[in-house]
């Protein structure tokens, strides 16, 4: 297993230059000028403007651009600063905190609802709840996050508040604490909630037809033991591992939510950095992003050998 | 967890002259949205202590959906019992609560399943699916129903079993997992064991092994066993009568050595001149021809009369009852007297 994961990391890092190579390069095709973006409407002085462009090593080739960048992130672990000079790391610590917050939330939430209604559904299959749920899910999936978010933000948050006058579910900010991640939390998961009803709906339904269980029933054990014990061990395999790698995509996925709730998030920072043009800040997202996807794939991996002893990594 | 059968359920020993297990016209059917499948249509057989019972078939004459009547594992619904009974020392298991039926399954009636490899959970090691009979159904320790795993792996002859409890059952051969199965089934001392095709998945040398190895179990506990097969050799050696079945009935029951000396039905016949012989070496092997009933619309009259050579008109018409020949022995043939004399129309 050790080997295993050295490995994998080792195979990470082609991946991670791949990747944040191709987001250098599609950053630096943008169109306008970084410097001109960073005067805002007035006119840069030329001189300055050439300091300026000097100091960023914007005059060099892109791939020694990109040089400069990439080692300063693995060997100083140095994310570079952005025009104002604020160190981009310290910009993106505190919001990858809140996005992770959210994601977390998200995370649970799809953990809880998801799969307490698959489980349900699938106990119950063929019946009105059951067609029930899934026509549910099919809605959840086929209605856009834009939708759901601002529907949930003016129902749940500001009429509740106005009828009830307490407010329950807080629709922007972080302000209220983990409060605040609720109602967002709920929006981002959405998508993964359909999901993993349905997944965890069929992963159960065909595991409950495999001959095992037969043979766990034959063994005389009570139905709850077959289906809990046999049953849900089996099942959960599927589960776990979409959860995993799903965290991947709450983190990357969050930024139409955080700008919905106006949420001080990495998503939010990301938009904003790519309409500044501020390279060193969104190439420096996309790269913890990356790493993060990678890690998450490579946990998920690892959980998929713990719960299932057929699989070996060697 | 309760430890002590309930009251409705016969107490071990003695039988009387009730057999330890009874199947009397027994009916399985499933609804399916293509209709009503009869895959069982009035089966009836017996078993009794120290006794081997085959009960061979064609694929898809009821054999396995007959086990797991008795074994109580059919999915109800699709499938129905509209009649018949099943009766375990005298008392008719269908009739019994579904609390009493569990305390029955596993422990006094178990079964081997076919192809160990799906039959074993595979995320779960093997002493921990040996061990957790003795942990649900005694209530023992983990440690004490670990050490009894390692017995009765010992006991099915498991090299190294003390090391190998620890195993999944992908770590195992075809033939050391079925033993596994087998340790399984015959933890609790059951009375009666159900074997459906328990070597249809082995190569022919461990078949052999796994049939020696159930045969001495039996002969040590005195089990009943039901032993469900394709193998005519194999039921030679180890049976003491068969059941044999076609399209959901029984067709004959007889005594072994009868059945292999003179078959009082035309099917049985077939199957037994459709086994390979030395003596016969490279001349043709006969093919009972024609295709099995399709169990939703069965034919009329006698099953088995569209690929009888020895049909008369009545067969067409009127299904023909069990016919008593002796006291061991029944033929589901209008004609059982010519079968059995070997005259072909
Ligand atoms: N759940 C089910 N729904 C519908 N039909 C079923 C179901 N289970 C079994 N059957 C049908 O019942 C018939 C008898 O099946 P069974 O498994 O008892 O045959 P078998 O004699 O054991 O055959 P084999 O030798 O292939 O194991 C088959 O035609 C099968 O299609
Ligand atoms: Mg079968």
């Amino acid at each position: 297993m050790g080997r295993y994961v050295i490995r994998r990391l080792i195979q990470a890092i082609p991946v991670l230059l791949g990747a944040t190579l191709l987001i250098f390069v599609i950053v630096f095709a943008l169109p306008g000028d970084p410097i001109a973006a960073l005067f805002g409407d007035k006119r840069p002085d030329p001189a300055v403007a050439e300091v300026l462009r000097e100091q960023y090593h914007l005059n060099d080739p892109l791939l020694l651009q990109y040089w400069y960048y990439i080692s300063g992130v693995l060997f100083r672990g140095d994310f570079g600063v952005n025009f104002a000079d604020v160190p981009v790391s310290q910009l993106m610590a505190g919001k990858f905190q809140v996005t992770l917050n959210l994601a977390v939330t998200a995370l649970v939430m799809e953990a809880v609802i998801g799969v307490g209604l698959g489980l349900f559904a699938a106990l119950r299959r063929g019946k009105a709840s059951d067609t029930m749920i899934l026509a549910a899910t099919l809605l959840l999936i086929s209605v856009p996050t834009l939708v759901t978010g601002f529907v949930l933000q003016l129902v749940l948050g500001v009429k509740l508040k106005q009828w009830t006058g307490a407010d329950i579910f807080p629709v922007a900010g972080v302000f209220a604490g983990w409060r605040s991640y609720l109602l967002p939390g709920f929006v981002l998961a959405g998508l993964g909630v359909a999901y993993l009803t349905r997944l965890t709906r069929t992963s159960l339904v065909e595991t409950l037809r495999a001959d095992f269980i037969r043979t766990a029933t034959a063994k005389g054990l009570s139905r709850r033991r077959v289906i809990g014990r046999h049953g849900l061990r089996n099942a959960l395999i599927p589960m776990v591992t979409y959860l995993g790698a799903d965290l991947g995509n709450l983190m990357g996925g969050a930024v139409i939510t955080e700008t919905i709730f106006n949420l001080p998030g990495i998503g939010n920072q990301l938009f904003q950095s790519v309409y500044l043009r501020e390279q060193p800040v969104v190439v420096g997202i996309v790269t913890v992003l990356v790493l993060i996807y990678i890690l998450a794939n490579l946990v998920v991996d690892m959980l998929y050998a713990v719960l299932d002893p057929r699989i070996r990594y060697e | 967890m309760k430890r002590t059968a309930p009251e409705v359920l016969p107490a071990e020993g003695g039988l009387g002259d009730e057999p330890l297990l009874a199947v009397d016209d027994l009916h399985v059917e499933f609804h399916t949205r293509a209709g009503v499948v009869r895959a069982v249509n009035g089966v009836s057989y017996t078993v009794n202590p120290g006794e081997t019972l085959a009960v061979l078939g064609e694929s898809g004459s009821g054999k396995s959906v007959t086990a797991q009547a008795i074994m109580g594992i059919l999915d109800m619904p699709p499938a129905v019992i509209p009649q018949g009974e099943i009766r375990f020392k005298g008392t008719d298991l269908l009739k019994l609560s579904d609390d009493a039926r569990t305390q029955v399954r596993g422990q006094r009636i178990a079964m081997v399943f076919q192809d160990a490899l799906s039959a074993l959970n595979p995320v779960f090691t093997v002493g921990w699916q040996i061990s957790e009979m003795f942990r649900v159904h005694r209530g023992m320790s983990k440690s004490d129903a670990m050490k009894k795993a390692v017995e009765l792996m010992d006991k099915v002859r498991i090299p190294a079993a003390k090391q190998r409890v620890h195993d999944y059952p992908h770590q195992f051969s075809g033939g050391m997992r079925q033993r596994i199965m087998i340790a399984m089934s015959i933890a609790l001392d059951p009375e009666v064991l159900i074997a459906d095709e328990p070597t249809t998945a082995l190569d022919v040398t461990v078949q052999a092994q796994i049939m020696d190895l159930l045969a001495e179990l039996q002969r040590e506990s005195q089990m009943g066993m039901i032993l469900i097969t394709h193998d005519l050799g194999v039921v030679a050696d180890v049976a003491d009568k068969i059941a044999v079945m076609y399209a959901g009935r029984i067709v004959e029951n007889a005594p072994v050595h009868d059945i292999y000396r003179a078959p009082a039905h035309p099917y049985t016949k077939g199957l037994l001149e459709s086994i390979p012989r030395v003596d016969l070496k490279g001349q043709e092997l006969y093919a009972i021809k024609g295709l099995p009933p399709n169990l939703l619309d069965l034919p009329t009259g006698c099953a088995f009369h569209p690929r009888c050579p020895y049909r008369q008109d009545n067969c067409v018409t009127s299904a023909p009852p069990l016919y008593e020949i002796s006291g061991t022995r029944s033929s589901a043939c209008h004609y059982w007297r010519e079968v059995l004399d070997g005259e072909q129309q």
